[in-house]
């Protein structure tokens, strides 16, 4: 553990995943800062614990994917064999497919008919493939669905969820709403109508910006276009209750007490500066926050050794040598000395970090020097967030 | 597959496309690309399409808009100049060009058409904003299009993420299956046309690392079948190699000895030299070993594309504050420009 760390509260990860009263861990953070790694790592080590868990990855890197047997993109949990089983645990991973979660709901609300028109709908295929926000508000569905399997089956008693990549980690609470009150608005409504009405009779009741708007867009998009989009609405209207709603309720399950936020972060300026705005907003939402990971950190294997004098040691090493061949003693001296350089500077960014968030809970993961790609390695992430 | 030259892979480009995964760092390399080329005496328009404010932030000026304004004078004479595009604008300005609508733009914008129009189907946002940048490389100096000199020398797009390129670039399919008449329409095969000419290409960025790595290589497969060019691959914050090879090779073939020179060395300079000490630096040699190791299987993997390839070392002050202008000079030194 390093200074800056040992200077927080520790992130207490053993008693949060003993924690019987906790049924979802989430997992957030800026892009690229290792959430996937500390969803699935967090996942192996409950189920070590003897818990019963399902954990949710997105877009996991190849080889991880592999070692946890993800080789399918099923969107269906499968057990990841030689874990957990000696506790009386166990440990099952999926990989998020977003188009056929969607295509889940569309088939579970609504009749084969229905389903099928609105399957093949091109305006669904655009948004439910590609749209801005998708990807997190089925991620959110999903976990949903987890989360009410778990229940009625008590299939699993943990659910970990990875979220997905995105340069700001509050994407991950605001897309789905703005995915949701987009499809549920106010002009997409208005375009609904006439399709809902019956006819170009209702047009009437437009008012003339409305009008001039459809007008316009029809010619823009082409008249084809707007038809599917009336036609997905108004499919879809028959079918449940509104996209906001249901972003709703999940959002809801994210405030409830035996849900856990796990906020990771890098050592660094931009990633940090994205998990103070995330505990912020959760603070704000009364969304339970479990403490921040800060991933990554450079740690030092002779730190008893400054940067400083590695350097002046190096130095000296070379004026003292009778030959101009590389010193193996200067080489690996300039290596400590650069490897101080950027532990210090990890450091610093935590313990302002640490200053300004007295209360928050915090632990700290070494960066390996390779990618954390099997269960050995995410065994060992598992044991530095519990400072062990 | 040998690599094409870096200077066939730049010939009578006048489109860079610059794509990479998240935080790669295409924008400072799309920024450093665009420097290169103004200071080799172009006149270069440098374009961000996801109003990031990327550029301006990276050069230190005020936030762009939808006017181009000159970043660099060089002493060359070339010049660079930024222009952020925003989908909105471009659409309002495209309805008040097919359509003449005045006033009732301001309509269209309150019933939140304009919003519909651009986020709703990611394709019509698409053409918006390629619109624009095919505008750009195709903008002449005299009263209509195609007559008079060319505006810009080149233009450097700093593009959507690999995961979303693709898309991005072949707009006009996207746009044939949803909108299937109209102005947009026609516009849209235009543009595709011009992106996938041999005057455009698609430089990817990436880190040696496992997950942009892999992404860079499916994008590459992905806009090659796609019909796009890909240009280089640029290998961003590359580290310089702190200790040598030989180095490297005695702590795998004899550890003890290099152990004994490091403990021995130490000592000569007055040094803490202990167990501790020694062993913790050859361990922190191995990680680094296993490390370099690591990229040099990254680098093998790049290889195989036959793409040339530029190196962009990490600047450990950061890029602001003339960081872009080193890049500059190394893409300049390795060929560039
Ligand atoms: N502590 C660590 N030491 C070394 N490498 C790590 C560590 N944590 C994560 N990594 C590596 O960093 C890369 C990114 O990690 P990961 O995929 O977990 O990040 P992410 O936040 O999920 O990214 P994205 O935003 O792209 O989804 C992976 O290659 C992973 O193996
Ligand atoms: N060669 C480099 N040396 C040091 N820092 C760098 C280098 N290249 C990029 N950076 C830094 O890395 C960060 C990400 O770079 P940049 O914004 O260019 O990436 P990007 O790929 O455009 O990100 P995004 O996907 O968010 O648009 C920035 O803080 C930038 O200053
Ligand atoms: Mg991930
Ligand atoms: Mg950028």
């Amino acid at each position: 553990m390093t200074a800056s760390a040992r200077a927080a509260k520790p992130l207490d990860v053993d008693a949060l995943i003993e924690d019987r009263g906790v049924g979802v861990v989430v997992c957030c953070g800026s892009g690229g800062v290792g959430k996937t790694t500390t969803a699935a790592a967090l996942g192996v080590r409950a189920a070590e614990a003897g818990r019963r868990v399902v954990v949710l990855t997105i877009d996991p890197a190849r080889r991880l994917a592999q070692s946890l047997g993800l080789i399918e993109l099923d969107n269906t949990p499968r057990p990841v064999e030689g874990v957990g089983a000696a506790a009386g645990g166990s440990l099952d991973a999926m990989m998020l497919d977003m188009k056929r979660t969607f295509d889940d709901v569309v088939l579970a609300h609504s009749t084969p008919d229905k389903a099928a028109q609105i399957l093949e709908n091109p305006f669904y295929q655009a948004v439910s493939s590609s749209f801005a926000g998708t990807q997190e508000y089925m991620a959110m569905e999903r976990l949903g669905q987890l989360r009410a399997q778990a229940e009625r089956d008590g299939t699993w008693d943990l659910v970990v969820v990875d979220t997905p990549p995105s340069r700001s980690a509050l994407d991950f609470l605001d897309a789905p709403k703005r995915l949701g009150s987009f499809l549920d608005g106010r002009f997409i409504r208005l375009l609904a109508a006439p399709a809902k009405a019956g006819g170009r009779a209702s047009m009437k009741l437009f008012s003339f910006g409305a009008n001039l708007a459809a007008h316009t867009l029809s010619r823009v998009l082409g008249g084809q276009f707007l038809a599917d989009v009336q036609t997905f609405v108004a499919a879809l209207d028959t079918m449940f209750g509104g996209f906001r709603e249901r972003a709703d309720v999940t959002y809801a399950l994210l405030k409830e007490p035996t849900t856990a936020f796990v906020v990771v972060a890098a050592p660094e300026r931009d990633a940090l500066r994205e998990a103070t705005y995330f505990v912020g907003r959760l603070g704000a939402e009364g969304m339970p926050l479990a403490g921040v990971v800060v991933n990554r950190m450079q740690v030092l294997e002779a730190p008893g050794l400054s940067g400083a004098r590695a350097l002046a040691a190096a130095e000296a090493v070379e004026d003292r040598a009778e030959d101009d061949l590389p010193s193996a003693t200067a080489a690996v001296l300039r290596l400590h000395a650069a490897l101080a350089r950027t532990a210090a500077r990890h450091e610093a960014h935590v313990r302002r970090f640490v200053a300004a968030h007295p209360g928050v809970p915090l632990s700290a993961v070494p960066a390996a020097a390779t990618d954390i790609h099997d269960l050995d390695g995410l065994r060992a992430v598992g044991s530095a967030l519990s400072g062990t | 597959m040998p690599a094409t030259s870096l200077a066939h892979a730049l010939e009578g480009i006048r489109l860079h496309v610059v794509t990479g995964k998240g935080g790669v760092g295409k924008t400072t390399v799309a920024a450093a690309l665009g420097l290169t080329l103004a200071r080799g005496g172009g006149r270069v328009l440098l374009v961000e399409v996801e109003g990031r404010q990327g550029i301006s932030q990276t050069f230190g000026v005020p936030p762009l808009g939808d006017t181009e304004v000159r970043l660099v004078q060089d002493s060359s004479g070339g010049e660079l100049w930024g222009l952020s595009v925003d989908a909105k604008a471009a659409l309002l300005e495209y309805l008040q060009s097919f359509y003449k609508l005045g006033r009732a733009g301001g309509a269209l914008e309150r019933m939140g058409v304009v919003d519909f129009a651009t986020t709703i189907a990611p394709g019509v946002r698409d053409v918006l904003l390629t619109g624009k940048v095919f505008e750009a490389v195709g903008r002449t100096s005299g009263s209509r299009r195609g007559h008079g000199e060319l505006v810009w020398d080149a233009v450097v797009l700093d593009a959507p993420p690999t995961g979303r390129v693709a898309r991005f670039l072949a707009v006009n399919e996207q746009v044939a299956d949803l909108a299937k008449v109209g102005p947009i329409h026609s516009q849209a095969q235009s543009i595709t046309r011009m992106l996938r000419s041999s005057r455009s290409t698609v430089h990817l960025v990436t880190l040696l690392e496992e997950m942009p790595v892999q992404e860079t290589t499916d994008a590459a497969a992905e806009l090659s079948a796609a019909g796009f060019g890909v240009g280089t691959v640029v290998v961003n914050q590359v580290r310089t190699a702190l200790v040598p090879d030989p180095v490297l090779a005695r702590l795998g073939s004899d550890r003890e000895a290099l152990a004994d020179t490091v403990r021995s060395d130490l000592a000569t300079v007055g040094v803490r030299s202990g167990d501790r000490t020694v062993g913790g630096l050859l361990a922190e040699t191995e990680a680094h070993a296993a490390r370099l190791h690591l990229e040099d299987g990254l680098r093998d993997d790049i290889g195989a594309l036959g793409r040339p390839t530029l190196d962009l070392p990490a600047l450990a002050e950061g890029t602001e504050d003339g960081g872009v202008a080193m890049l500059a000079d190394e893409l300049a030194a390795q060929g560039v420009g």
